[in-house]
């Protein structure tokens, strides 16, 4: 009984997006939503390109990867195969707090130092950007990558690392060389579930990066993701039923859409390319 | 050892497959040890300097005036009572219905469900709700508990909040539910059977007690996420400008409510430094919440697995 509830929060999600999405695309034409280049469905004039926000989206996500994948992996590698257990035993547990961080919290970090920090560095840099948000994103993300691909890493077995170790590698060889390759998929489905909490992530975009919808690929400038689009509408006095009500789902449902097809794309990868050691 | 004798040929170097010598590949090991601890190293300094940057902020502005005032326009006069008040009462609402429902709905698949296609079914989609942003559940809590049981829980009140933070964090407590009972040595359950028990009795009498303190700290975990969360209730239309606290009663909970996070997320945007101020200290006082909350968890679990391991 209990557990239907869980069957029932898959339902309500999926039907709540497509009935408003549906109500949404009745006065939206499809063609419109995925192909105009611009996004302005507050003003009078309203414009539906979702690529604004799905171009802003996926560059906050890359620079966030870019940041917290050498940081989550090497981390990993760090704990699992380079700490003595003393620190591994503070390590993990500093880890552990650094993901239980609010994103709100990362939100002010970014907005109030970062961006600061940054803007002595490069000139031409706004106080909204999506640099420092993408980085903080980074930062966020980083306690993810690395206790996932630390549990692949640990699980490599022992027997591996001691076979290199016999043909005279040395131990950047072995962590390179043969742990690695064996917790790869480990390692790939963990950036994956990393890229899609980038996608999804909400409070740092949208205090950091602005909200200021257009179609660029210039970090240094105020841009609106999916999800910042959302908060910002759910903040004002949006009334139900209205268009703009409507767009939120429409959006939320494209958000939906791809962060499930990187979950499940990542949990396909486990299973297709796990390697089994007994 | 006659392998080790002098007098046996010198095996010639391979040097056309073996490039490198031993010297440079040291240095290279040396040089990737370095880059490694540095970014454990990194790692530190940010969580220090998120940490520092926010304690120099906010610091000087937490009083106990903070604490037991309400918001309001002047920076120097707004205080976090009826944030704080709210955090608490989304925090019992998701005690009384996220915890019981996850932890059942735990409990049930590990103990009592047979294999069938239904459970398949549910264990897939466990997985899945837990990737899910968390802003799309605000969206479903915005349509299902804001407006269609708008009777029930009287639109953007603090009863919609605590039900879409429950569905937020239970596939947590689930998993977590589930890790901890696996955990139970099946020769438990055995020994129960052998007596003569019921399923419902063993699992009451003999596999919850030994899974308790499991189930406890995936909990703790669980509402540790849900105080912290932000986004879902700013789509359900957390408001946050609230100068009053709840009636504690049924009537109460159907009132507007706001939060720590809310809160912080209202002062960040503003854009004048005496509410950042506020925000800072608002934070701190989060993180205090949030840090004991974690480390009396951190610190249950090692408890659990030591006693486990001298069991």
């Amino acid at each position: 009984m209990f557990a239907l509830v869980s069957i029932g929060t898959t339902i309500g999600v999926i039907a709540t997006l497509i009935f408003e999405t549906w109500a949404f695309f009745q006065e939206v034409p499809l063609w419109r939503f995925l192909s105009d280049t611009q996004w302005t469905p507050l003003f009078v004039n309203p414009r539906y390109g979702i690529v604004v926000l799905i171009t802003a989206t996926i560059m906050v996500a890359a620079i966030a990867l870019a940041v917290a994948i050498p940081l989550g992996l090497l981390s990993a590698i760090c704990l699992s195969e380079y700490a003595p257990p003393p620190a591994r035993r503070w390590l993990k547990p500093i880890l552990e707090i650094l993901a239980g961080v609010p994103t709100v919290v990362y939100g002010y970090f970014a907005l109030l130092f970062v961006t600061p920090l940054l803007q002595q560095v490069i000139p031409g840099l706004q106080s909204f950007n999506a640099l420092s948000a993408g980085i903080v994103v980074g930062i966020a993300i980083t306690p993810l990558i690395a206790s996932l691909s630390e549990d692949a890493i640990y699980a490599v077995p022992q027997s591996l690392r001691q076979g290199a170790y016999a043909l005279g590698a040395t131990k950047r060889e072995t962590v390179v060389g043969v742990v690695l390759p064996a917790a790869l998929s480990g390692i790939v489905s963990a950036c994956l579930l990393a890229m899609s909490r980038a996608v999804g992530e909400t409070m740092i975009v949208s205090i950091a990066a602005g909200q200021n919808p257009r179609l660029t690929l210039d970090p240094r400038v105020s841009v609106a993701t999916m999800t910042a689009f959302i908060a910002q509408v759910s903040l004002g006095d949006t009334p139900v039923g209205s268009i703009e009500y409507r767009t939120i789902f429409a959006v939320g449902m494209v958000l939906f859409l791809m962060t499930l097809s990187l979950n499940i794309f990542s949990f396909w990868f486990v299973r297709r390319f796990q390697e089994k050691y007994e | 050892m006659k392998f080790l004798d002098q007098s046996l040929p010198v095996p010639t170097t391979p040097t056309s497959h073996f490039e490198s010598s031993l010297p440079m590949r040291h240095r290279l090991d040396a040089a990737f040890a370095s880059v490694v601890w540095m970014a454990v190293l990194i790692a530190l300094v940010v969580l220090m300097s998120l940490l520092v940057d926010v304690a120099v902020d906010g610091l000087p502005r937490l009083s106990w005036d903070f604490l037991t005032s309400f918001p309001s326009r002047n920076p120097e006069r707004a205080g976090i009572l009826s944030a704080l008040v709210g955090s608490v009462w989304l925090l019992g609402i998701v005690a009384c219905i996220g915890l019981p429902v996850g932890i059942g709905a735990g409990i049930f698949l590990e103990e009592f469900a047979r294999r069938s296609f239904l459970v398949n079914l549910i264990e897939i989609n466990i997985s899945n709700l837990a990737g899910i942003p968390s802003i799309i559940y605000g969206l479903l809590g915005l349509e299902l508990f804001v407006r269609v049981l708008e009777p029930i829980t009287g639109g953007r009140s603090v009863l919609a909040g605590g039900l879409t933070l429950s569905l937020l964090i239970m596939p947590i407590v689930i998993v977590a539910t589930r890790e901890a009972l696996r955990a139970v040595p099946s020769s438990i359950r055995e020994g129960g059977y052998a007596l003569g028990g019921g399923r419902w009795q063993i699992v009451r009498r003999l596999v919850l007690p030994q899974a308790f303190s499991g189930i406890l700290t995936g909990s703790i975990l669980a509402m540790s996420r849900a105080i912290g969360e932000t986004a879902s209730l700013i789509t359900i239309g957390a408001l946050t400008f609230i100068a009053f606290l709840p009636a504690l009663s049924p009537e109460g909970l159907r009132t507007p409510f706001t939060s720590l996070p809310i809160q912080t997320f209202n002062w960040v945007s503003r854009p004048q430094a005496g509410f950042h101020t506020n925000a800072a200290a608002t934070i701190i006082v989060l993180m205090i919440v949030l840090l004991s909350m974690n480390a009396t968890a951190i610190y249950l679990r090692d408890k659990f697995r030591q006693s486990k391991s001298f069991g």
